[in-house]
């Protein structure tokens, strides 16, 4: 499969591979992902960047076994919301570790991990996982 | 704003149509509707059609006059609708608002949406385009799984079971199979669904609604001449809409839709009607756990006790509200852009005693209809005139 669409996954490399978000210093609020406008402030937004530490729990979470085209050869996988300690929550992949109970609250650190490839020869999309540590 | 009603109906039969086209099952629909109404094409001023990805699942964009083109609807306005899987309830709300305007007397809706041309799993990544695709998809969420995330939180937080849930798709299986225009007519236990395989723990394949074919049209007139189209015209007292955030991770909790709230709130309140007043309701059921929200959402049970209500057979027919009495989008089947429309139109069988088999004899009934994960959600009261 040729890697069509390649800036559409070029142009997230800073918040897929360092959680990479924004903070409105106008409300205090925190966002990940990033966004330009503030859904507190609207035009009063006054966004900056900010990197999240990659600390969180889980907020709920699921297996997958039946994933899109793009995931089918990972599948089953952990997906889940994570609630990152600095407030906002994402959605990512739990890696399976046979040793660590999944729960909802579980505490999770940021993982960096290999996401999808476009076939073969194609491009390798990498970004966020979580691990359970504790 | 003038008063709106329904003055024809039709649908074409749900299910695995592989031998029919998008545009044979629109057709059927339509020519049921313009009977149902007794109009000739040329009576039709404009068309609102939904559709969701007919352009990923058969190459077709451009629907919209494709269907005035096939109705023989010739040279009118026609428009495409398009909010995912509330496709159907939102073109249905602009064609209501084009003739409660003055801008058109006599305006058709129609949703189609043609789905077993594609794999399964084609099918769920054009389903997935209704999520956030750079946030969700990417990282390996699909429909069930988002919808299963809201579940266990929902078991989390308020006790709901496997069990309960599995409940919906029985009930929603026995009331299709009083319905010939469903996908399914065999009845379902409790233990076939959950011994059925697992899609995205804890929703199995008996959770989720399927991938069905499918059309519907309603035809819109203004109140003051509906009799002389039908008999039996369905006034639409209340049409309200509401969005929110696209991804499921940034919403407030995952145990509401909260669009489905404000615009059930908008609803009632523009019907001059409480929840309590509704007896009959189609609500978006594309997996079990929605129809547990819903009926929370909407108001007719408590936040929590949606469950328990089902287990207790409060939305069966006969029970304190008939909740998805064609078979929803689980027995019926889910066609997404008809699925809004469809809603509407059983909606109007059971006003006028015409759902063979699975009468309520209701005088109120409502819709809701949700796009994706709860970022659209619209709700529609009807009544009789």
């Amino acid at each position: 499969m040729e890697s069509d669409g390649l800036a559409l996954k070029w142009r997230r490399i800073p918040n897929r591979y360092r959680l990479l978000g924004s903070h409105c210093e106008n409300c205090g609020a925190n966002f990940f992902p990033p966004r330009k406008i503030c859904p507190n402030c609207g035009r009063k937004t006054k966004m900056v960047e900010k990197t999240f530490s990659g600390y969180g729990k889980i907020y709920s979470f699921t297996v997958v076994r039946t994933p899109t085209e793009e995931h089918k050869e990972n599948a089953p996988y952990i997906l889940a919301i994570v609630q990152l300690d600095e407030g906002p929550k994402l959605t990512a992949q739990i890696i399976k570790d046979n040793n660590k109970e999944i729960k909802i609250g579980s505490r999770v650190k940021l993982a960096f991990r290999r996401i999808t490839e476009d076939g073969k020869e194609g491009l390798i999309h990498y970004g966020y996982k979580f691990q359970v540590i504790k | 704003m003038r008063r709106v009603a329904i003055v024809g109906v039709g649908m074409s039969k749900f299910g695995e149509l592989w031998d029919k086209s998008l545009r044979d099952i629109i057709a059927e629909a339509g020519l049921m509707a313009l009977e149902d109404a007794n109009m000739e094409s040329k009576d039709i001023q404009a068309l609102y059609g939904a559709t969701m990805a007919s352009g990923e699942l058969i190459g077709q964009e451009h629907v919209a006059p494709l269907i005035a083109d096939q109705m023989g609807f010739k040279n009118i306005p026609a428009t495409r609708v398009e909010n995912a899987c509330a496709s159907g309830g939102t073109a249905l709300r602009e064609a209501y608002l084009a003739v409660a305007s003055g801008a058109f007397d006599i305006v058709a809706v129609g949703g189609v949406e043609k789905m077993t041309d594609v794999s399964t799993s084609l099918a769920t990544t054009a389903l997935g385009g209704a999520g956030d695709q750079e946030w969700e998809l990417f990282q390996g969420a699909t429909f069930p799984a988002l919808y299963a995330l809201m579940a266990r939180r929902h078991m989390y937080e308020f006790g709901t079971t496997e069990e309960q849930m599995a409940m919906v798709a029985v009930k929603n299986h026995e009331n299709a199979y009083k319905n010939k225009f469903a996908q399914f007519h065999n009845l379902i236990t409790v233990d076939d669904v959950l011994n059925s395989k697992l899609v995205a723990d804890p929703l199995k394949i008996l959770d989720c609604s399927p991938i069905t074919d499918g059309a519907a049209v309603a035809i819109l007139a203004p109140v003051e001449i509906a009799k002389k189209y039908n008999d039996a015209p369905v006034e639409i007292i209340a049409s309200a809409q509401a969005s929110d955030r696209i991804a499921l991770h940034d919403r407030e909790n995952l145990t509401s839709l909260k669009a489905t709230q404000i615009a059930a709130k908008e609803a009632y309140k523009q019907a001059k009607l409480e929840p309590n007043d509704i007896q009959v309701c189609e609500v978006h059921d594309c997996f079990t756990i929605a129809e547990i929200l819903a009926i929370e959402d909407l108001g007719f049970f408590k936040k929590g006790e949606g469950g328990k209500a089902t287990e207790d057979g409060q939305t069966k027919i006969g029970g304190k509200v008939a909740i998805n009495t064609s078979g929803g989008l689980k027995g019926c089947g889910h066609p997404v852009g008809a699925t809004g429309i469809k809603q509407a139109v059983e909606i109007t069988w059971q006003l006028r005693g015409e759902a063979e088999g699975r009468n309520t004899n209701a005088e109120i009934g409502m819709t809701h209809n949700v796009g994706g994960s709860g970022a659209t959600a619209v709700v529609h009261i009807f009544k009789r005139v």
